[in-house]
């Protein structure tokens, strides 16, 4: 149905021309769910930009072939592509909010699709699109007709991204990591719903996804992809089981599932025993009856509703939970950023909530309890070198300067892994990884007792994220820190944490040993976030 | 609709301590200023009595609070007081200049407008081109060269050199008799008299000071609107709308075109309010009768009645000008809650 031959895309840029796809080939046939894999900059989403031909300026196919249905995707003109697009070939996107033009009702976008390609007129417009919001599972169609994407929430917004994608029944649906970004139960409710509408239509499907695991559970064949070029394809089953390709088994590894350990992450070769490390029995935090409360237009808006739970020293407590549960703002009250309504927060014996976390920067408590922060990218100033940022907490709490200061620095980077060339460089000039071991040399650079880690990995690709969760057990033992790690990923939560609190609605719904919760949930909800991950197939024992 | 007007009301409430603040200050300051307008008025050869007698005469020997206190209970009935250079009430003479001047700001923007978005537009979906090139260059020359350069330069051009444009001498040449006043505004005026000789004497006039603002303030709109549109049409809206396969027209217009508007707007409150403000040069130009050069006059006189009208003038203004792009902005986009704030 959909043939790709030797596909080269080429982008012109300031520094010259590149290369971001180079010599792709692979075929999808009818009824068949195709999986691209790849981590960011391999070239994958690029790659079906180009058989939409919707390139962002300064894109071009430079070689190769695109044939859908014997048409030629490559020689089409723009008038014959726009044709095919959205009425043969469709496609969905990531972060389903952005995708919907923000001032425009949802109704009216379907709309626009479904008048574009003929299958509605000025009469039977309104009553079309209803029509093709039920068909994605949207309750109550007639009344999110007029509504805003503002006014839905992210799952919600996939569901009209599929509308607009499927109102013209296309024969080929592309899916651009259509779930990143949304929760997990959000996530997989999405999933099954594209792949029923698949099933039903027949239609072909490719789903680009850096989740090896979710292409796996979803896909009848998988092709991975390392900087523009295709390093191995075949079954999933057969992919996890005997990778082929080095790429490919560094993937399959870096891949979180459920029975592997956290030093099982990472490549065989640079695997090392997971150091020892003590708990104690003494809690070094203890969050009592903690409250926030926020004044919202129409009432009180309760975040935060009483959540009591323990952090002994050494030990790392997980803090699990879907998009507003109130578990950030419950670690923002932790790390002192938020004052709570009420509640205590009694840290080595102190009742920090006492304290107002607007002057806490000069407390001498700020340098015990420090953060690491969920967007490496944005929570690094930009115009400060890595060696400027590190040296920001020392200058400010440990009154370190001159020399001392910049031994301290270099002690830091070697600790974090991060290259002392490296020290030099802006935000801009660094990886993901690279970003994210500035941000914790940071956080550590005052020898904290006890570390908050907001999704630190959670913009990450899995071999990064691999490489630095291993870091971070590595440190914990290496400076008996404590953890809070805030995350909704439950196989990065079972690695990491001995413990796990999971929250919902603003309460503790459970909380316990990690083994305990994750082997036998007591709560149903803890049971539906563990059955929404994806599964992905077991692996060789090799 | 209810909703909405209430919305409104409660902005206007929220206007009603800056208009108290404006009268307190635009009374304080002009007290402030340097200049005894008694000694002004008094005349170059008066003596310390007579300037006395003078000052009395005006009020000026009272305490301040006193004449605060008057002040407000004039405005209160409506009496802006009397100009001294003029001898007018200085109502009557801004109800006679500020159409002067609002028509020529709001000709002068439209021009602009319907020059800037166009080409700001065309600049976007052809970055680098040629048209983008020559879309900076005229922005650039328009905003480098001074009012009052373009404004003689145009007339030694058209009226002096080709003689297309009739002596830039104010608003209406002197044969032709002013149209009833209904908005004070020539243009339309003369089109409710029905009287198009006078309506085209109008334009005439207002085509040259208007095609010298217009070329001044086309620079900020221009480009706002070049950068508005690239970022929408970088954005992933519109990729899904490609992906969609609509059509060129719908995307540009439809989807990033709106989009794009709300910095543009807010951007056309900005000019529009500097540009009510500093057309005084222009208005000196073309003899131009309007509120600025009024104003200016009466600074330069210490004639407090005037300066303080126009000040409040100028703040009645900016609080409907405000109130304007609020409701703009609501309308364009559904998020900006009108009465949520």
């Amino acid at each position: 149905m959909l043939t790709i031959k030797d596909l080269a895309v080429s982008f012109r840029t300031r520094r010259g021309e590149v290369n971001a796809v180079r010599g792709v080939s692979f075929e999808v046939a009818e009824g068949e769910t195709l999986g691209i894999v790849g981590e960011s900059g391999s070239g994958k989403s690029v790659t079906s930009y180009a058989l939409m031909r919707i390139l962002d300026a300064g894109g071009r196919i430079k070689a190769g072939e695109a044939v859908y249905s014997g048409v030629d995707l490559k020689r089409a003109s723009e008038r014959e592509m726009q044709g095919l697009r959205g009425r043969e070939i469709s496609m969905i996107f990531q972060n389903p909010r952005a995708a919907l033009n923000p001032i425009r009702k949802v109704g009216h976008q379907i709309e626009d699709v479904l008048r574009r390609h003929a299958r509605a007129d000025a009469q039977n417009a309104r009553a079309k699109a209803i029509e093709a919001m039920e068909a994605v599972k949207i309750r109550d169609a007639e009344a999110r007709y007029d509504a805003y994407p503002f006014e839905l929430s992210g799952g919600m917004c996939q569901r009209i991204v599929c509308a607009i994608a499927l109102a013209c029944d296309p024969k080929l649906l592309i899916m651009d990591e259509p779930t990143t970004g949304l929760d997990i139960t959000t996530q997989k409710a999405v999933m099954e719903l594209v792949t029923e509408l698949i099933r039903e239509r027949s239609m072909s499907s490719i789903l680009i996804t850096h989740d090896l695991g979710l292409a796996a559970q979803y896909c009848d064949r998988i092709v991975v992809m390392k900087d523009g070029a295709i390093v191995e394809a075949g079954d999933p089953v057969r992919l996890f089981a005997r990778p082929g390709h080095p790429y490919t088994r560094k993937l399959v590894d870096a891949t979180p599932r459920e029975g592997a350990s956290i030093r099982e992450l990472l490549p065989a070769e640079v695997r090392t025993p997971e150091p020892p490390r003590r708990i104690s029995d003494e809690a070094l935090l203890s969050v009592r009856d903690l409250v926030k409360t926020y004044a919202g237009k129409s009432g009180p808006v309760h975040a935060v509703k009483g959540v009591s739970f323990d952090v002994k020293a050494g030990q790392s407590v997980g803090l699990v939970g879907e998009s507003g549960c109130g578990k950030s703002t419950t670690s923002s009250m932790v790390v002192r950023l938020l004052d709570p309504t009420s509640g205590q927060i009694l840290f080595a014996g102190e009742d920090l909530a006492k304290r107002p976390s607007a002057g806490f920067a000069r407390d001498p408590m700020r340098a015990k309890i420090q953060m690491v922060f969920q967007d490496a990218t944005d929570s690094l100033n930009p115009r400060h070198t890595s060696r400027q940022t590190i040296a920001e907490p020392l200058r400010a709490m440990a009154g370190l300067r001159g020399r001392a200061r910049a031994e301290r620095i270099e002690e830091l980077a070697d600790l974090v892994g991060l290259p002392r060339p490296l020290l030099d460089r802006f935000p801009h000039q660094l990886s993901g990884g690279q970003k994210a071991r500035v941000g914790i040399a940071r956080a550590i650079a005052v020898n904290p007792d006890f570390l908050v880690l907001d999704e630190p990995t959670a913009a990450l690709d899995v071999s990064i994220q691999a490489i630095v969760l291993n870091l971070l057990v590595d440190l914990r033992a290496r400076l008996g820190m404590s953890y809070l790690f805030v995350s909704h990923d439950l196989h990065v939560v079972r690695l990491l944490c001995d413990h796990v609190v999971v929250m919902k609605g603003g309460e503790i719904v459970e909380q316990g040993p990690t083994e305990q919760v994750m082997t036998a949930p007591a709560d149903p909800y803890t049971a539906e976030l563990l059955e929404a991950a994806p599964k992905p197939p077991a692996r060789d024992a090799a | 609709m209810n909703r909405r007007l209430r919305a409104v009301l409660a902005r206007l409430a929220q206007a009603l301590p800056v208009i108290l603040g404006v009268v307190l200050v635009s009374f304080l300051l002009t007290r402030a200023l340097p200049g005894d307008p008694a000694a002004y008025f008094a005349g170059d050869a008066a003596d310390a009595a007579s300037i006395e007698e003078t000052r009395v005469k005006l009020g000026l020997d009272r305490s301040m609070p006193e004449q605060f206190g008057l002040y407000v209970l004039q405005l209160a009935q409506g009496d802006l007081g009397q100009s001294l250079t003029t001898g007018q009430p200085v109502v009557e003479e801004l109800a006679r200049r500020l159409p002067a001047s609002l028509e020529l700001t709001l000709v002068a923007l439209l021009v602009s407008c319907g020059i800037a978005v166009p080409l700001g537009v065309l600049a976007a979906t052809r970055p680098g081109s040629w048209v983008d090139h020559a879309c900076r260059l005229l922005v650039t020359a328009g905003v480098s060269l001074p009012t009052f350069f373009t404004g003689v330069a145009l007339i030694y051009v058209f009226y002096y050199l080709t003689g297309w444009a009739p002596s830039p001498l104010g608003r209406l040449d002197f044969i032709y008799l002013e149209p009833p006043s209904v908005t004070g505004f020539f243009l339309i005026d003369a089109a409710l008299a029905g009287d198009a000789e006078t309506w085209f004497a109008a334009l005439r006039q207002l085509i040259l000071p208007a095609a010298t603002l217009a070329l001044f303030t086309l620079a900020p709109i221009a480009r706002m609107t070049r950068a508005a549109m690239l970022s929408a049409l970088s954005s992933d809206y519109i990729r899904t709308a490609r992906a969609a396969g609509l059509t060129s027209r719908k995307i540009l217009f439809g989807y990033a075109f709106r989009n794009a508007l709300l910095p543009v707007v807010t951007t056309l409150g900005m000019v529009f309010s500097f540009t009510l403000g500093a057309n005084v040069l222009v208005e000196k130009v073309f003899a131009w009768p309007g509120i600025g050069s009024y104003a200016v006059e009466a600074l330069v006189a210490s004639d407090y009645a005037a300066v303080q009208g126009f000040v409040l003038c100028m703040a009645l203004l900016f609080v409907a000008l405000n109130l304007l792009i609020d409701l703009a902005y609501s309308m364009i986009d559904p998020r900006i809650g009108f009465d949520s704030k």
